[in-house]
C-alpha cells in the first residue's frame, strides 16, 4: 500500500472533511490545515466519484452490497394448465406465509411479533387463495393473479382513507414476497455477505432501516431518498454514515470496496486497496463546544428517550422528542406514566439543560387518538402545537407531567412547542408553561412566518430553536420526503440561511439564546456557518457531536463569521459549501 | 338472521384487529358474513376480506348467519366488533 493511501486512511480515521479532485484540480486546505490530495507515481490519486447528499455524517470504507429490489412482474404469458398454475400460486403464497411466520416467531418484541403474525394471517387467508384461483382460471398467470387480487384490496383501503389508507404497505409487502416466490427470485432482504458491508439500495423502508445493525452495516448509500427521509433520520440515530439521492449508486457492483463520506455527500469507488474498516468509535469528551478562541456554542443531543444517552456524556439535550412516548398508544398516556418517562431522562442529566418539546403529532407522525384523517393536506393542517386547538387537555396534561418530573430533578428543564406560527400562540403557550411552574419557555421556528418575526417572538418567550427540516419544507414548498426535490431541501440553500440568520440576529440583539435542532446542525461545515451567524446552541444525534466539536475548535469566531457571510452571499448551495471549505 | 353492530376499534378495522376477529370467527360453529352499507358481504373468518371492508371507527357492520348456532355465534362476534380491541393494545 502506498504511503499516499495510508495518509488518506489516517485522515479518514480522524473523521475529517474529505475533498477529492476528480478533475485534477489544485489541492486545497480543509479545516485543520492538512493537505489532502496526494501525488503518486506521477498521477493524482483519483478515485471514481459519485455525488449525492450527505445525510448522516462520518466516513466508512468497505465492500458494497445491494439490497435486492422488490421483484418486477414479468410480461404476462398465457396460462396453458390452469390447475398447475393455481398450484404454483398457492405454493408461493405458502412459502411467503412460512417466511413471515418464521420472522414472527423470531421477533423479540411483542408489537413486532403481533404485526408479523397478522401479516402471516393475511397470507394464510382463504379469500386471497379464492381470489387468486379465480384470477388464474380467468387466464392470469400466477404472479399477475396475486398482484391483481391484492391490488383490488389495496384500492379498497385507499378508498377507506384515514389510517387504513396508510396501511397499504402490509399488502404491498405481501404482494412483493409472493411474487418473488412465484418467480423463484431472491427475497428483498438485507444482504448477508458474511462481513461488515456498505448497504446500497434504491431506498429503505423504515422497517428495513430499523433492522440495520451497526455491527454489520458500516454505511448506507441510496439512489433515492432525501436528507430528511426516514432512512436518513434512522441512520443518523445509529451514527451510520449515509449518502442519499446518489445517482449511479445502483451501478456499483456487489463486493466493490467503496468509501462513503456522509459529511460531504460523496461516494468513491475504486479504492480497492483500502482495508475494511469498522465504524469509528465515537470519541466523546466532556469538553463543552466552543470556537478556537473560546466563544461557547453548546453542543446538545437530540433524543427520544434516556436510552439514547447511554455512555455518552453530553452538555445537555436540545431536543427531547416526546412522540415516542405517545406513538404506541391508542389513548394519550396518563399523567403518572408521563412523569415517570420524563423523570427517567431528567435523572440521566443532573445539572444539565434539557429542552423538552411538547407533542409534535400530525402530518407525517399521525397518532390514532388525535386524527380523524379528515385533512386534505396534513402537512399544512392540525399538527404540532395546533393539536391543542382540538385537544387542549393533552397539552395541559403533558405540561403538568413535565413540571412534576422537573420538580424532582436537578436537570435544568426547559419546554418548547413545535409548529408555532404567531406570537399570540407563543405567548399563550408560554403562559401555560409558566403557570405550571416551568419558567423557561421557547418555541420552535419551523415556518417562515415565525422566522421573519423572530424578534417579536423573543418578546413572548425566552428562546428559539430553529427546526431546519420543517423550515426547509415550508420555505421551499417541498415535501420533506420527496427524493426528487432533495436539492431544494438542502440546508445550504441561501434562502434558508437567510431565515436562520434573521432568527440568530434577533437573538443576538436581545441577548436571548437561539439554537438549531434540525438535522443540518450535524454537518460540521454547516455548524461553523451557524456559529458565525450567532446561533448559540446546536442540537443533533449524539453520535454527530464529536465531529461538530472538532470543526468548531478548528475555527475562530471571526473565521466562523467570515464563513457565514460567504455562505449568505453565495448564489446557490454548492457555492455556499465551497466558500466555507476555503475559510 | 341479521345483527347490526357499530365498530368500536378506534383505529378502524385494521390488520391486527381483523386478524383477531377472523381467528375468533373461524372457531365459531357457523359461518358468518359481514357487510357495510356500501360493501358486499364477506366471510368473517377472512382477515383480508375484513380489512378490505375499509370500516372506520363507528362504521355500521351488518352480520349475517343462519342455522341453529346463528344466535350465539352472532352474539359472540358482535361483542368482539363492539369491543375496542385497540384499547387492549394500550
Amino acid at each position: 500500500m502506498s504511503s499516499c493511501v495510508l495518509a488518506l486512511i489516517s485522515v479518514l480515521a480522524r473523521g475529517a472533511l474529505l475533498v477529492f479532485f476528480p478533475g485534477g484540480a489544485l489541492p486545497t486546505f480543509f479545516p485543520g490545515g492538512a493537505l489532502l490530495a496526494c501525488f503518486t507515481s506521477g498521477a493524482w490519486l483519483v478515485a471514481d466519484l459519485l455525488r449525492g447528499l450527505g445525510a448522516s455524517q462520518g466516513t466508512a470504507t468497505g465492500p458494497a452490497y445491494r439490497l435486492a429490489d422488490p421483484p418486477r412482474l414479468p410480461a404476462p404469458r398465457p396460462v396453458t394448465d390452469p390447475d398447475a398454475e393455481v398450484d404454483r400460486a398457492f405454493a408461493a403464497i405458502d412459502a411467503a406465509h412460512d417466511d413471515i411466520a418464521r420472522r414472527a416467531a423470531a421477533a423479540v418484541d411483542p408489537t413486532t411479533a403481533e404485526i408479523l403474525r397478522a401479516q402471516a394471517a393475511l397470507a394464510a387467508d382463504r379469500t386471497l387463495r379464492d381470489g387468486v384461483a379465480l384470477a388464474v382460471r380467468a387466464g392470469h398467470e400466477a404472479p399477475h393473479a396475486v398482484a391483481a387480487v391484492l391490488g383490488e384490496h389495496r384500492e379498497a383501503l385507499i378508498a377507506a382513507g384515514g389510517l387504513l389508507a396508510a396501511r397499504t404497505a402490509d399488502l404491498d409487502d405481501l404482494r412483493d414476497r409472493v411474487i418473488a416466490h412465484c418467480l423463484g427470485l431472491r427475497m428483498p432482504a438485507l444482504p448477508e455477505p458474511g462481513c461488515p458491508y456498505i448497504l446500497v439500495a434504491v431506498d429503505l423502508a423504515p422497517a428495513d432501516a430499523a433492522l440495520l445493525d451497526p455491527a454489520r452495516v458500516l454505511a448506507v448509500v441510496t439512489s433515492a431518498g432525501s436528507f430528511l427521509s426516514h432512512t436518513a433520520i434512522l441512520a443518523r440515530a445509529r451514527g451510520l454514515p449515509t449518502v442519499v439521492a446518489c445517482g449511479g449508486a445502483l451501478d456499483i457492483a456487489d463486493g466493490t470496496v467503496i468509501t462513503v463520506d456522509g459529511t460531504a455527500g460523496r461516494v468513491t469507488t475504486g479504492s480497492s486497496h483500502v482495508p475494511v474498516d469498522a465504524p469509528r468509535p465515537v470519541d466523546f469528551s466532556s469538553a463543552r463546544g466552543s470556537t478556537a478562541d473560546g466563544h461557547p456554542v453548546a453542543l446538545l443531543a437530540n433524543i427520544g428517550g434516556a436510552a439514547e444517552l447511554s455512555g455518552a456524556p453530553v452538555e445537555g439535550v436540545g431536543l427531547f422528542r416526546t412522540e415516542l412516548l405517545f406513538q404506541h398508544h391508542v389513548d394519550p398516556p396518563g399523567l403518572a406514566e408521563q412523569v415517570a418517562a420524563y423523570g427517567e431522562v431528567f435523572a440521566a442529566l443532573p445539572g444539565r439543560r434539557v429542552v423538552v418539546r411538547t407533542l409534535d403529532a400530525g402530518s407525517d407522525k399521525p397518532l390514532p387518538f388525535l386524527h380523524d384523517g379528515d385533512e386534505p393536506n396534513p402537512a399544512l393542517g392540525i399538527r404540532g402545537l395546533r393539536v391543542a386547538r382540538r385537544r387542549g387537555e393533552i397539552l395541559r396534561t403533558q405540561i403538568a407531567a413535565i413540571a412534576a418530573a422537573a420538580r424532582d430533578s436537578t436537570a435544568r428543564v426547559e419546554v418548547m412547542a413545535p409548529m408555532v406560527t404567531t406570537v399570540a400562540e407563543a405567548a399563550q403557550f408560554a403562559a401555560l408553561c409558566r403557570d405550571a411552574g416551568l419558567p423557561t419557555v421557547g418555541v420552535m421556528v419551523e415556518v417562515p412566518a415565525a422566522a421573519v418575526r423572530a424578534a417579536e417572538f423573543l418578546g413572548a418567550v425566552d428562546f428559539l430553536s430553529v427546526g431546519t427540516n420543517d423550515l426547509s419544507q415550508y420555505t421551499f414548498a417541498a415535501d420533506r420526503r420527496s427524493g426528487e426535490l432533495a436539492d431544494l431541501l438542502d440546508p445550504w440553500q441561501p434562502a434558508l440561511l437567510s431565515l436562520v440568520a434573521l432568527c440568530a440576529a434577533a437573538g443576538t440583539a436581545l441577548g436571548r439564546p437561539v439554537g438549531v435542532c434540525g438535522e443540518s446542525a450535524a454537518d460540521p461545515a454547516f455548524a461553523v456557518v451557524l456559529a458565525g451567524l450567532g446561533i448559540t446552541s446546536l442540537s443533533m444525534a449524539p453520535a454527530a457531536i464529536p465531529a461538530v466539536r472538532a470543526a468548531l475548535q478548528a475555527h475562530t469566531l471571526d473565521e466562523c463569521r467570515t464563513a457565514a457571510q460567504q455562505a449568505l452571499a453565495a448564489a446557490d448551495p454548492a457555492t455556499a459549501r465551497a466558500a466555507v471549505t476555503r475559510v | 338472521m341479521i345483527r347490526t353492530v357499530l365498530l368500536a376499534g378506534r383505529a378502524g378495522l385494521h390488520l391486527r384487529v381483523a386478524a383477531r376477529i377472523a381467528e375468533a370467527a373461524a372457531r365459531l360453529p357457523t359461518p358468518i358474513t359481514v357487510r357495510t352499507q356500501d360493501r358486499a358481504a364477506v366471510p368473517a373468518d377472512s382477515t383480508l376480506a375484513l380489512v378490505s371492508l375499509g370500516a372506520l371507527c363507528g362504521s355500521e357492520l351488518i352480520l349475517e348467519a343462519y342455522g341453529p348456532f346463528a344466535p350465539g355465534a352472532l352474539n359472540e362476534l358482535a361483542d368482539l366488533f363492539a369491543t375496542d380491541l385497540d384499547a387492549a393494545d394500550a
